[in-house]
């Protein structure tokens, strides 16, 4: 029945589609991460070359791309599959969720399996690949499809032994499917010395990005980085990316400037003496580190941040990676602090892996995206340095900054716990990261009198007029305590130096207080003695006073009686009253009568 | 359906060898194709063939059945097993070579 279809669009000459898009449109790949990356996606109706060596993930990103097509932005999607039958694909990616059966059903996806097998083909004179190109454009136009993958066309090249004839045609496909106005993604393998073994599709693709699949110390990373994009801005660093049961996620994390919010709301360490160090807590989305050598308590002041949290209603993740969470939580319950209740309101999770379970990035990967998933206010790393197993420290540093960056971004407290080995100098970080850091308590074991105790003191404190006293750090069933430690003559002490130095000097004190109060009592005998003689004294004086009045009074009584009896005597004589009056006056009137008289 | 059956090849019922062409159009690659591969046949196998043109443009379907890629491709469905020759048959010898009617060397 000829002509009952269209006719399909000869490949050199599809023109039916504008081929250049005024402003650079981007297509949207769902796949987490990228599209942050990339601004948008891959370049709407161009080819993207993806590439790679073996394993890298091209395969499951292109198709991630095609499903995530279909299923969350309604375009149909065509997977050309050079390598994996049709079957494989499904099964393939229905570990990922994908149903591929019912979007095929759906007239979503198409799956076109070309098989090329060189030992069947007989090479003699001219070819080209329109076959392709017509089966190509079949499949687009019998769905409507949007979105292609091309996997992989390292195919095409083994299949035909004239390579000039596969280069031409592959610079016209690329074109075909530009004027198709498709977006596509076509998979390459990764060549010796350049990004594809013939050294031409990164050329004619309008996008390239390379996945990279690196073993180091056993332990392997995947990357991926964007290598070109014409007519748009991307990231040129390498990001790290996963492929796990939710597809393919990217974390473009390299990427993150200093430009986070500084907050001045302060966070309780859990240990009241400690805020009281630093004048009220951590600062909200500030990192802490704790160093310390082993058993100096650093998962002990972490434990109790990570608690106070959760007491405050935030929620916390801590990240293990020496012990598993039921350890944590037993080990935390014998010094009172209860992980346990948190965990159980889900306001606590506690993630333990072995550091050498992934790779470096893998590990920063994963956090970073619980993290993001969570929303969590706080987050304990236990220890940092566990990943010196992992990677180098120059790895190692790298990925802490990015994930402090992260941290602070989101305003998330986190806590860093850091060992310091034992022949260590005591003020450096293994992994070199105090720098980063706004806040530094360092944990020492303060070694005297055949006994080791705990020391903490803050090193540093951003923005934190801190104390600058070494406490001494005691961990009991009751919880954390911080104390005053000795200082004096003997230097500073701690434990039971610390104690029996104190009992000497409460001894000392109770003497001291006893002389006193000796003191004290022979004052007031001798108050009370003086006090007895001031009586006495003024006793005699009562006595003199009574005596000089008693005088007194006599005195007059006598000065009467002899008045009264000169006045008898002068009865008796019968002398006149002149003289008589001259006594009864007082001296000056009697001098004054005399006168007169 | 649209298959072009050769006016040659239509005295048996079911000749001896089957082959099968691709093409895309009426393309010069396409017509020296069928030209090469009607004088090959002519010399080597008289009477005992069919050719069937099949125009892709027209059965873009019918490019996945036998997996075709190249154009023009010659497919000998007859005898069996299957073979596949790509390309404009000008190399009469790898033609030959091809459709097994002369050993490799």
């Amino acid at each position: 029945m000829p002509g009952s279809r269209a006719p399909a669009n000869r490949g050199r000459r599809t023109n039916n589609k504008p081929s250049v898009p005024r402003a650079l449109e981007k297509c949207p790949t769902g796949i987490a991460g990228f599209d942050e990356l990339t601004q948008g996606g891959l370049p709407r109706g161009r080819p993207t070359l993806i590439c790679g060596g073996p394993g890298c993930g091209k395969s499951i990103f292109a198709l991630e791309f095609l499903l995530r097509g279909a299923l969350h932005y309604g375009e149909p999607g065509v997977f050309v599959s050079f390598e994996e039958t049709p079957e494989d694909i499904r099964k393939n990616v229905a570990s990922l969720g994908f149903d591929v059966s019912s979007l095929v059903a759906k007239k979503l996806l198409v799956v076109d399996h070309v098989r090329v097998e060189r030992s069947e083909i007989e090479e003699t004179g001219e070819y080209d690949l329109d076959g392709l190109f017509i089966r190509l454009g079949y499949a687009i136009d019998s769905i409507g499809a949007r979105r292609v993958v091309l996997d992989t066309i390292e195919s095409l090249f083994s299949a035909f032994t004239n390579t000039a004839v596969v280069r031409a045609e592959l610079r016209r496909l690329f074109g075909w499917l530009k004027e198709k106005g498709v977006t596509a993604i076509i998979t390459g393998e990764r060549g010796e010395g350049s990004l594809t073994r013939q050294g031409l599709e990164e050329y004619v693709s309008d996008c390239v990005v390379l996945l990279d699949h690196r073993v180091n110390s056993g332990i392997s990373t995947r990357r991926l980085r964007v290598v070109k994009y014409r007519g748009s801005t991307h990231g040129t660093n390498e990001y790290p990316f996963l492929i796990d049961q939710l597809g393919v996620s990217v974390l473009p994390i390299t990427s993150l400037g200093l430009t986070h919010e500084a907050s001045n709301e302060r966070v309780s360490t859990g240990i009241a003496r400690l805020d009281s160090m630093l004048q009220g807590g951590y600062h909200r989305g500030s990192s802490i580190l704790v160093t310390g050598t082993a058993g100096s308590g650093k998962s002990s002041i972490a434990a109790k941040f990570a608690e106070a949290a959760c007491a405050r209603g935030e929620r916390c993740l801590y990240f293990a990676f020496e012990e598993s969470p039921k350890q944590i939580v037993r080990n935390m319950r014998s010094i009172g602090i209860d992980l346990d209740l948190p965990m159980r309101r889900g306001a606590l999770e506690i993630h333990s892996a072995r550091p050498s379970l992934h790779g470096l990035e893998t590990h920063l990967a994963l956090m970073l995206r619980s993290i993001t998933e969570k929303k969590v206010a706080a987050v304990v790393l236990d220890p940092i340095t566990v990943f010196l197993q992992s990677g180098g420290v120059g790895d190692v540093h790298a990925m802490l900054v990015r994930m402090v960056d992260l941290l602070k971004m989101n305003k998330i407290t986190a806590f860093f716990t850091s060992l310091t080995g034992g022949d260590q100098v005591a003020e450096s970080t293994e992994v070199g990261i105090s720098s980063l850091m706004d806040t530094w308590l360092l944990l020492r074991n303060l070694e005297t009198f055949g006994e080791r105790n705990r020391g903490l003191y803050v090193l540093k404190s951003r923005g934190t007029a801190h104390s600058n006293q070494i406490r001494e750090f005691i961990l009991t069933s009751q919880g954390i305590d911080l104390v005053d430690v000795y200082t004096g003559a003997d230097g500073v002490l701690t434990g039971s130096a610390r104690i029996a130095q104190e009992a000497r000097e409460s001894v000392a004190e109770a003497q001291r207080r006893a002389e006193l109060a000796d003191r004290e009592r022979q004052f007031e005998q001798r108050r009370a003695a003086l006090r007895a003689q001031i009586a006495a004294l003024e006793a005699e004086l009562e006595r003199d006073a009574v005596a000089i009045e008693n005088a007194r009074s006599e005195q007059r009584t006598r000065e009467q009686m002899t008045v009264a009896l000169r006045r008898q005597l002068a009865t008796r004589r019968s002398t006149d009253t002149a003289s008589d009056d001259s006594t009864k006056r007082p001296r000056k009137r009697n001098g004054r009568n005399e006168a007169r008289s | 359906m649209s298959k072009t059956k050769n006016a040659s090849a239509k005295k048996a019922p079911r000749a001896e060898w089957e082959l099968r062409l691709y093409v895309a159009g009426q393309t010069k690659k396409s017509l020296v194709a069928l030209q090469n591969l009607r004088r090959i046949c002519d010399e080597h196998l008289p009477g005992k063939y069919e050719i069937e043109v099949i125009d892709l443009l027209k059965n873009p379907q019918l490019a996945a059945g036998d997996q075709i890629l190249a154009i023009p491709t010659l497919v000998r469905k007859l005898p069996a097993p299957m073979k596949k020759i790509i390309g404009d048959l000008s190399n009469a010898e790898r033609a030959l070579v091809g459709l097994d009617l002369r050993p490799a060397n």
